[in-house]
């Protein structure tokens, strides 16, 4: 398909365009099939602004056709939450330019997507694509190599189509056990491992619900696999990111939890998560009180606390603190899911791994860390962030989950500003190109749609980009002391921060 | 002064009390309670190291006697530094006892029982007296260029006799006349006629402060008109001024009906009148009360803190005075048009505008010297009632009210924003806040000027500003870059409501659990202090190696001769107000990248409040403090739930 079909007026002159801390400036306005291109007429060095159109969360536009004038304004709402103002002479140029960019902008078909297209002159193709995969992560664990292996058992995708093709399971399960296991889970994701402790031995795994039902059914592989997690030790914790109503009910949708006496040794805690519909809304409350001109702090914050975004932080914040303290205070191992096993368990499997493991605090370790436990373990990052604060598209499977483990990290962070290798401005970073980028690491849902769609032979990664040497030189702590103890986050109300992040003006900025 | 004092302690030693952990409500320490002249002291037993905490009998904001209970009487002491301690004493009597003690020792009767006039009252008087001089605001306004061809020194307030509130020496506009200075002061209240507060050297403009007209619904006062004139022509670049009066405008209407009031732009040529609409004391001192309560509150939900906050109204109060500063900076620095401000009697809000305006156009009132300049100015000779507000005496509690608090918070939120601008750090600012209400230095003893001539301060008392200015390596802000364009001329602060935040560090000062576990400015105080330690070991070296080349004598200086000058948590917390002993005060090397417990991630269930319940299962339930254990889990068998918080 060709994007000219969708390029009515390709270019317009003298259009102003406005955004937040810039003066307004007059230039011309070009559309091509990725971005929208403004250039300074002045021929001064100010490089040209550009725009990913898939950044464009939302569009209004206004026209005046009057004899005497002939113009318009868009206001473009984009997914990182900056807010631009376009006003563009000639009432036919405003309306062709919307149009593109509505088309544009909503594309679906992932091969179209910029990050194809994007050849930076430092970054090569012929580069392994990520940070690293299952057998090299696991080949650097030497001390879990006992006890633990990689299984290959889903290396066509055919077990679990959301898990990458090796993971790492107890050495005594064998994969015939595992295809077993992966039938008595939601979308085959059998209880896998994503954290060995060193000073206790215990580990923290994750999977999706089991598919117990109504009539309480059973699954002997799935039993064995989890026993022989606590192999030896009398006592394992599962964490189940629901409320035990919630996971009542989900039996009767086929769904369930893992009762008492059939895994024995196991003991369930349920801490709920929201996700899905209700946390984008929280998103989209969040970022409207930001936006309120109306100036007033009380208005403010009944708006912060009606987006109930700072409870559903401290409430990530405190589940991971509790996982991470099972296994480390007590020794136990964990099993964290909820129900599909691709939302929350991510969230607070490696928010755990940041307060407990000194290793996923480094730049590197951070952005590995998000590519084991997010982009390799299957979040659904295009069906989450199709959309964020400003669509008025009806909601389908849009919901800030990344966004939300960024914040909980930020607030981290903020309590312990020398333990993290990183800094705000790379959360910041991230928190951007989730929604549009020009690498393609956060295109597909999975491994698997990422394979068939040539992702990994025809994208960049962004998180090897992040660390070439002058972008890693800029989102480094510069007061970074490596601590080798776990970060216990305080989660009262007053250690948790409002962030300036969420607001349209302050989203490039890190003044507060 | 001490025989009187020691007349209202009944009972000066209890032993077996216990001291409960009011942030985590579980921990318990037993000791003896020793009340003294000056302090309430806790001595722990039985405990390696000895520890003491005391506490300042003017610091003490309340006592409070609760019901006894089986294992004794409690007795509740919150202080003006917003530490909370709760004594469980075992005989009822005796907390009895200590209670009608303590509240007559933290409502003094007469200034001279103030601690200040028995704190370090043997040291040199000569020295003292001079120590006094360090904060002189004749420097003051000639460093501001006054006075000059445009603003005089009037001696009109010599004696105290025009306004007994306001400082001797005022600065008026040239042309004002003795006739309409005192024409003037008569149509304000209290005679505090309009008079100069800032100047702003760049283009002439000035900040003037006044009280509040004597208008009532017509009535005029020619020689006050000519007085603002004055102020007018003494810019010569602007034809006209804005006066601001600070308060709500329904307040300043009411005050009509009481023959007092605002300026009638009709009768003022050449004025713009604007209301900022600053709320009065008591709302001040009422919402700082809520707030209090909210962040008091044990592990409470975050809902209840955020609607706790905004219903408090705080930080809107805050963001007010934020705003009125920007207003009269912009028309300051920006339009170059001075700026007259006034409330009612010109010594609250008045107050507050007036030096945050300063903060945002004078980077000299970034630096340490300059808040304390500042400080002195806009506050202690403009005749703020510090010991009315901060409730020195036994007086009247509507008095009261947190008002050079909000200044001092205004200035931290600045500094929030602008982490590059400001020489002082949080520390700073808080340390002050602890004086302001300790009684342990003069400075801020009594209400004006003339009150604390007539106690002799200067004689008889210390000043803070010394004592700060000596420990000042323990207030410089590591980030401070004097030669940054952020730090240097006007700041413009952001004033959206998210820009201001809940400042933990003072309010929830004792309650270390909710602080960040590691401290950004202490990390770098103790890089740059170890720096400096290397450097002067290495100028030593070299001096050493010179000295043997010349054969002269050169005493090395003994290498911890900077250590008495360095930053310890101990000389923070032992101004006398709270302190533990020397034994703890010095925190262990690394203390800066540890956290030892996670404690506020266990939620207080242990009823049994001397044990220290550590058993890691109690304190894996505790998690369980946002979602109150789940009543649905009783209705599922399967879940280990209920089994598990009955363990």
């Amino acid at each position: 398909m060709e994007f000219s079909e969708h390029i009515k007026t390709a270019n317009v002159e003298d259009v102003v365009l406005r955004r937040p801390f810039y003066q307004p400036t007059k230039g011309t306005l070009c559309v091509t099939g990725h971005h929208l291109i403004f250039s300074n007429r002045g021929g001064d060095s100010a490089r040209p602004f550009l725009l990913l159109l898939r950044n464009i969360d939302a569009i209004e536009k206004s026209v005046e056709n009057l004899p005497s004038v002939s113009s318009g304004t868009i206001t473009l709402k984009c997914k990182d939450l900056c807010v631009l103002q376009l006003d563009i002479p000639g009432m036919e140029e405003c309306l062709n330019i919307a149009s593109s960019i509505e088309s544009l902008s909503s594309l679906e078909t992932v091969s179209e997507m910029y990050p194809f297209f994007y050849r930076p002159p430092f970054l090569s193709l012929q580069d392994q694509w990520g940070l690293s995969s299952t057998e090299q992560h696991y080949a650097q664990m030497k001390e879990i190599h006992d006890g633990w292996r990689v299984s290959q058992v889903n290396r066509d995708y055919s077990v679990s189509p959301s898990y990458p093709p090796a993971v790492i399971v107890p050495h005594s399960i064998d994969d015939e056990t595992l295809v077993k296991a992966a039938r008595f889970r939601q979308g085959g994701r059998f209880p896998v491992l994503c954290y060995y402790h060193r000073e206790t031995g215990t580990v923290i795994m994750r999977s999706s619900q089991p598919l117990s039902g109504a009539n309480r059914k059973r699954c002997r592989e799935d039993e064995l696999l989890l026993q022989a997690v606590i192999d030896g030790s009398e006592l394992g914790y599962i964490i189940d990111t629901r409320s035990s109503q919630q996971a009542q009910q989900a039996r009767m949708t086929g769904g369930g939890f893992e009762s008492k006496s059939c895994y024995r040794g196991w003991k369930r805690l349920h801490r709920q998560l929201e996700k899905g519909k209700v946390l984008q809304e929280s998103l989209i409350k969040l970022v409207e009180a930001c936006g309120d001109q109306s100036h007033s702090v009380d208005r403010w914050l009944s708006k912060l606390e009606n987006s109930k975004w700072l409870s559903h932080v401290q409430t990530a914040l405190s589940t991971a603190g509790l996982v991470a303290e099972c296994v480390e205070r007590d020794g136990h191992s964990v099993l964290v899911h909820g129900s599909e096993g691709t939302d929350t368990s991510l969230l607070v499997s490696s928010l755990a791994q940041l307060i407990l493991d000194p290793d996923s605090r480094t730049l590197a370790g951070f952005l590995g860390l998000l590519e084991r436990e997010w982009v390799q373990a299957g979040h659904p990052f295009q069906q989450r962030c199709a959309h964020s604060a400003y669509s008025h598209v009806r909601l389908r499977h849009e919901a800030p989950v990344f966004v939300l483990l960024l914040d909980c990290v930020w607030q981290l962070a903020r309590q312990f500003p020398l333990a993290m290798g990183f800094s705000e401005p790379l959360l910041l970073r991230l928190a951007k190109e989730v929604y549009a980028s020009d690498y393609g690491t956060f295109l597909c849902n999975s491994d698997q749609e990422r394979c068939v769609t040539g992702v990994k032979e025809r994208t960049h990664c962004l998180f090897q980009s992040l660390l070439r040497a002058n972008e890693r030189q800029h989102y480094s702590n510069p007061l970074y002391e490596r601590t080798e103890l776990a970060i216990w986050p305080s989660i009262q109300p007053p250690s948790l921060q409002w962030t300036c992040a969420f607001s349209p003006i302050q989203w490039p900025f890190d003044m507060c | 002064m001490e025989t009187i004092v020691m007349e209202h302690i009944r009972l000066p030693k209890v032993e077996n009390v216990r001291l409960i952990d009011t942030v985590t409500s579980r921990r318990a320490s037993v000791g003896t309670l020793y009340l003294t002249a000056t302090h309430t002291i806790f001595v722990e037993n039985e405990t390696e190291i000895l520890t003491e905490t005391w506490v300042l009998h003017s610091l003490v904001f309340s006592v409070e006697k609760q019901a006894s209970t089986t294992t004794g009487c409690p007795l509740l002491v919150r202080c003006k530094n917003f530490q909370v301690l709760q004594f469980v004493i075992p005989q009822e009597r005796d907390c009895h006892d200590v209670h009608v003690s303590l509240l007559h020792l933290s409502r003094p009767e007469h200034y001279e029982e103030l601690y200040c006039f028995s704190y370090n009252a043997n040291s040199d008087r000569e020295d003292r007296r001079k120590a006094w001089d360090f904060i002189n605001l004749k420097a003051e306004y000639s460093r501001m260029g006054l006075p000059n061809h445009l603003w005089k020194l009037t001696p009109a307030n010599h004696h105290y006799k025009v306004s007994d509130t306001y400082p001797a020496d005022l600065y008026v506009p040239k042309s004002a006349t003795p006739p309409v200075i005192m024409g003037s002061s008569k149509f304000r209240s209290r005679g505090r006629f309009p008079t100069l507060s800032y100047y702003y050297k760049e283009n002439h403009v000035t900040i003037c402060r006044s009280s509040q007209p004597l208008s009532g619904f017509s009535a005029r006062c020619l020689e006050d008109e000519q007085m603002l004139e004055a102020i007018v022509r003494s810019n010569p670049r602007s034809d006209f001024m804005y006066v601001v009066d600070t308060r709500p405008k329904l307040n300043a209407m009411a005050n009509r009906a009481a023959g007092k009031g605002y300026e009638n732009e009709d009768n003022y040529s050449n004025i713009k009148f604007h209301f900022v609409g600053i709320e009065n004391i008591h709302v001040m001192r009422n919402s700082l009360q809520k707030m209090l309560e909210v962040s008091e509150a044990h592990f409470p939900s975050m809902s209840y803190f955020l609607e706790g906050l905004e219903s408090s109204g705080w930080l809107k109060h805050i963001k007010a005075v934020v705003d009125a500063g920007v207003f009269i900076t912009k028309a300051i620095a920006e339009e170059g048009i001075s700026v007259l401000v006034h409330c009612s009697d010109g010594w609250d809000r008045t107050a507050q505008v007036c030096s945050v305006a300063s903060v945002l156009l004078d980077p000299y009132y970034r630096t340490l010297k300059g808040l304390m300049v500042l400080i002195e100015r806009d506050w202690v000779s403009f005749g703020h009632k510090f010991s009315h507000r901060n409730n020195h005496l036994n007086g009247d509690p509507k008095e009261v009210s947190p008002v050079i608090d909000q200044f001092l918070e205004c200035v931290w939120q600045l500094s929030e924003q602008f982490p590059c601008a400001f020489e002082y750090n949080e520390r700073f600012l808080i340390t002050i806040h602890h004086h302001v209400y300790s009684c342990q230095y003069g400075n801020f003893i009594g209400n004006n000027q003339k009150e604390r001539t007539e106690l002799g301060l200067q004689e008889k008392t210390h000043s803070l500003w010394t004592y700060l200015w000596k420990n000042r390596t323990d207030y410089i802000n590591p980030l401070y870059r004097p030669d940054h364009s952020q730090t240097q001329g006007v700041l413009r602060p952001l004033t959206a409501p998210y820009c201001f935040k809940f400042w933990g560090a003072l309010y929830n000062r004792f309650d270390r659990g909710i602080h960040p576990r590691q401290s950004v400015m202490e990390y770098l105080m103790a890089i740059r202090e170890e720096t400096q330690q290397l450097e002067e070991q290495l100028a030593s070296h070299e001096m050493d190696r010179r000295a043997e080349d010349v054969e002269a004598i050169w005493a090395s200086p003994p290498s911890n001769s900077s250590v008495g000058l360095a930053n310890t948590p101990g000389d923070y917390s032992g101004l006398g107000g709270f302190l533990k002993s020397p034994y703890q005060q010095k925190e262990p090397e690394n203390s800066l990248l540890i956290l030892p417990w996670p404690q506020e991630l266990r939620k207080p269930t242990d009823p049994d409040l001397s044990t220290n319940g550590d058993d890691q299962e109690s304190g894996i339930a505790g998690l369980s403090c946002l979602s109150p254990p789940n009543e649905e889990s009783a209705k599922d068998p399967d879940s280990d739930e209920t089994a598990y918080s009955a363990a």
